[in-house]
């Protein structure tokens, strides 16, 4: 039972909860004006202490044609947090108002403070450097609707593993597939952090390796999870204009890769794939983002508990 | 060196040496109303070195900070001069405004109401996860909140 829960990391929920959702998003995009209505009357708060376009694009957009309403705001400056107010406060007040939330934040586990303070449902849009749970929906449902199943299939993971919080949510959802191994394409400086390390991969026994070139291992990859790496994370220039290209995907580089491997992005992409990538059939970030939509109007329905 | 035995009250034993007075601090204890006796560098057969508080007429002490300084103590409550319980403490699953987080990232660092929650990830390593940031800590005294 999904209804009145909150989504705070991907742990939240389990696999068959996933399918729950996976399942109501798949037959949205088969008939979605069936859906159109079935949020009438409700209010979704968006609360995006950061910048963002897309999530909060697609949360909108979501809650629209699922025919209920949206008010928030898009930056901290335009709320009480710039006087000062705390998010336990916040979420007290918007819970007045509103029947389920989103929030996004600079500070890890914010979502979780304002989780702990509201009886309303509470998504969690990425918080910090930490997790983004519903990317890592979007990225699944992209996973299975393209491919079929997370079961044995090698994952290559590359760029900001470190800061990477869409990275650290979705090796946390996968680790609970059977035969999942991950390669972890990164700078020394940019691996994934500590918790996912011990108490993800390795209280697990799952197979991981870590690396610091992609063309090394990209014909091993069944999906390949590209993210940005900022030229200000490396600690030194020197570092930077070595590995700099080891980062960027281009259509030579995908000459090695499998026939079969799925290229996916959060976005925004910057010049970590080129855009001579962009007409190749296993680039599926653009048609991610889509499904980023569906997923978010099925857990919006699960959340609220509200069916056709 | 003898110290009195005490007739109600708490004894907190096998504390490792140099630890007993971080062990008043943090046991939140009025000292200007409590009788408090803390033996420095007592023998042990076991350790060589010990430390040791007495504390009379209190018996409800934070045993979780308790355990997180000194894990090896035991603990024995007293009635009318009567041993009542002898308990070996350990580390605590969970422990909550204990340990304050240092992660600056960490929403601790600004919603000052949030009580600080961590839970015991290794224990031979004395390790514990930050609730809210999942970052992970190797316990030492000077990050008691």
């Amino acid at each position: 039972m999904l209804k009145g829960r909150s989504l705070l990391e991907p742990m939240d929920f389990t696999i068959g909860e996933f399918e729950e959702i996976f399942d109501l998003a798949e037959q949205i995009i088969a008939q979605p004006e069936k859906f159109a209505h079935v949020c009438n009357g409700k209010l979704l708060a968006t609360l995006f202490y950061e910048p963002s376009t897309r999530t909060r694009f697609s949360f909108e957009a979501a809650m629209l044609r699922l025919g209920g309403q949206v008010i928030g705001f898009s930056e901290p400056g335009s709320s009480s947090a710039s006087k000062g107010e705390s998010i336990a406060d916040t979420i007290r007040t918007v819970e007045c108002y509103c029947d389920i939330a989103v929030i996004r934040h600079p500070k890890e586990g914010a979502p979780r403070v304002a989780a702990y303070n509201t009886s309303m449902p509470v998504i969690n849009a990425g918080d910090g450097g930490h997790q983004h749970p519903t990317q890592t929906l979007t990225d699944l449902l992209t996973i299975r609707c393209e491919r079929g199943s997370f079961s044995n299939m090698t994952v290559g993971l590359c760029g900001d593993l470190k800061f990477g919080r869409t990275v650290h949510s979705l090796i946390k959802a996968l680790s609970r597939y059977d035969n999942v191994k991950f390669i972890l394409i990164s700078p020394k400086e940019l691996r994934i952090p500590e918790y996912v390390r011990k108490e993800v991969l390795i209280k697990n026994k799952i197979e991981f390796k870590e690396v610091e070139r992609m063309q090394d291992v990209l014909p091993e990859l069944d999906v390949l999870y590209m993210t940005r790496v900022q030229r200000e994370r490396f600690f030194n220039e020197e570092d930077y204009i070595r590995l700099k290209d080891s980062y960027i995907l281009d259509a030579e580089k995908m000459k090695k890769a499998k026939k079969s491997m799925m290229i996916l992005h959060p976005l925004p992409r910057v010049n970590e794939i080129a855009v001579d990538v962009d007409d190749d059939p296993r680039a599926l970030y653009f048609k991610q983002a889509k499904y980023g939509m569906y997923v978010r109007m099925a857990l919006i329905m699960k959340l609220l508990g509200v069916h056709i | 060196m003898d110290i009195d035995s005490i007739e109600n009250g708490i004894v907190i034993d096998h504390i490792t040496a140099g630890f007993g007075l971080a062990v008043i601090d943090h046991l939140d204890i009025d000292r200007s109303k409590n009788k408090i006796a803390c033996i420095i560098n007592a023998s042990s057969k076991k350790y060589g070195k010990k430390d040791v508080v007495k504390i009379e007429n209190v018996i409800n002490v934070d045993m979780a900070a308790l355990s997180l300084i000194c894990p090896n103590a035991t603990v024995s409550i007293i009635e009318n001069g009567k041993l009542k319980s002898k308990t070996n403490l350990k580390l605590p699953e969970k422990v909550i405004n204990v340990i304050k987080c240092k992660n600056p990232r960490c929403v601790t660092s600004v919603e000052i109401n949030a009580p600080q929650v961590f839970h015991l990830t290794d224990e031979e390593n004395r390790e514990y996860r930050c609730e809210y940031c999942d970052d992970l800590i190797m316990f030492k005294r000077e990050i008691l909140a």
